[in-house]
């Protein structure tokens, strides 16, 4: 962006205005599966404030939202349901893993959970620890942002 | 009331009845009974004045591969009239793993059932909805078996089957709202 010097006036091209707009407000989908939706809603309360980044309005239903973050263990059971919630989210959209057990499994090595969600999601951001604090979360939010400033709309 | 004057009732309530009091470690009753036996002793342990087992706390099995008999069903059931306790256990064998249901009797049994059938594999006769009750609908085998393997590296499945048809939904919440009125 330059600023012209007599005309008040900000000039910039389509993508970089696109790309700051859809950084700047990721809304993620309410939707927690374990104790890793405890450290994310952590992140978003007053105290972390995501709401510095723009990410703070979780949204009830998928159609509003831009970004799934996969809190917590993901069932086999429930992988259905965590993709149709996916599918529900209208273009464009993120996901972010949270956690190992989201991951890669963590300490779940059983039959009854997936071992790690981008066998049903494509994952952008992996956030790793059991579960993260809430400021890597943020670094992961902050990471996605960094993605999001990069990507080409044509 | 300990094992042997459960026991004695028992015989008293239902003529020719077979039941062992069992071991027991935190000295709740504990009887064995066959599984022949079942379907007249579950009505007779909640309706006799003397047991009046109404409530059904907990039915599940115990899997002890590769002793033979290799499952036990335990009911674990509660008088609130005559505040008592009793565990009742049935015996089966890993070639023959089906027990008549209790549902009828003790209605709770109807998801317990279902859970035990799902994770152990064991039948439960006449049954009114013979459904799995945690595992995906489609899945195969049986998790808590002790001969079942613990990890599986299996894709996950992302879509989800049919589970019942649209007439078959509404026939069961008509019939539902049938026994709830």
């Amino acid at each position: 962006m330059g600023l012209e010097a007599e005309i008040p006036v900000l000039t910039t091209t389509v993508e970089k205005m696109v790309q700051w707009a859809r950084r700047s407000s990721i809304w993620p989908v309410t939707f927690g599966l374990a104790c890793c939706a405890i450290e994310m809603m952590a992140m978003s309360c007053s105290r972390y404030d995501i709401a510095r980044f723009g990410a703070e309005v979780f949204r009830g239903s998928p159609r509003q939202s831009d970004l799934m973050i996969v809190a917590g263990r993901l069932s086999r059971k429930m992988a259905p349901a965590l993709r149709r919630i996916y599918d529900q989210m209208p273009e464009p959209k993120w996901v972010i893993s949270m956690g190992a057990c989201a991951s890669i499994g963590g300490v779940f090595d059983n039959y009854a959970i997936v071992q790690g969600v981008d066998q049903v999601v494509p994952v952008d951001v992996y956030v790793p620890g059991c579960p993260p604090r809430p400021e890597s979360l943020i670094y992961g939010i902050v990471q996605l942002q960094r993605k999001i400033a990069q990507q080409k709309l044509a | 009331m300990d094992s042997d004057a459960l026991i004695a009732s028992l015989q008293q309530a239902i003529p020719g009845v077979h039941c062992e009091p069992a071991p027991s470690v935190d000295l709740h009753a504990t009887v064995y009974v066959s599984r022949d036996d079942l379907p007249a002793v579950a009505p007779a342990l909640k309706h006799h004045p003397d047991l009046q087992f109404g409530l059904l706390a907990e039915l599940t099995a115990v899997d002890f591969w590769p002793r033979e008999p290799r499952y036990e069903v335990v009911y674990v059931l509660v008088s609130l009239a005559r505040r008592a306790r009793l565990r009742m256990k049935v015996r089966l064998n890993a070639d023959d793993a089906h027990v008549a249901t209790v549902s009828e009797v003790w209605p709770a049994a109807n998801w317990l059932e279902r859970e035990v059938w799902d994770l152990f594999g064991i039948a439960f006769d006449r049954h009114p909805d013979p459904r799995r009750l945690l595992m995906p609908e489609d899945w195969d085998g049986y998790p808590l078996r002790k001969d079942y393997p613990v990890q599986i590296r299996k894709h996950a499945n992302a879509s989800e089957p049919l589970q019942v048809t649209q007439e078959e939904f509404r026939r069961n919440v008509e019939r539902d709202r049938l026994t709830r009125t």
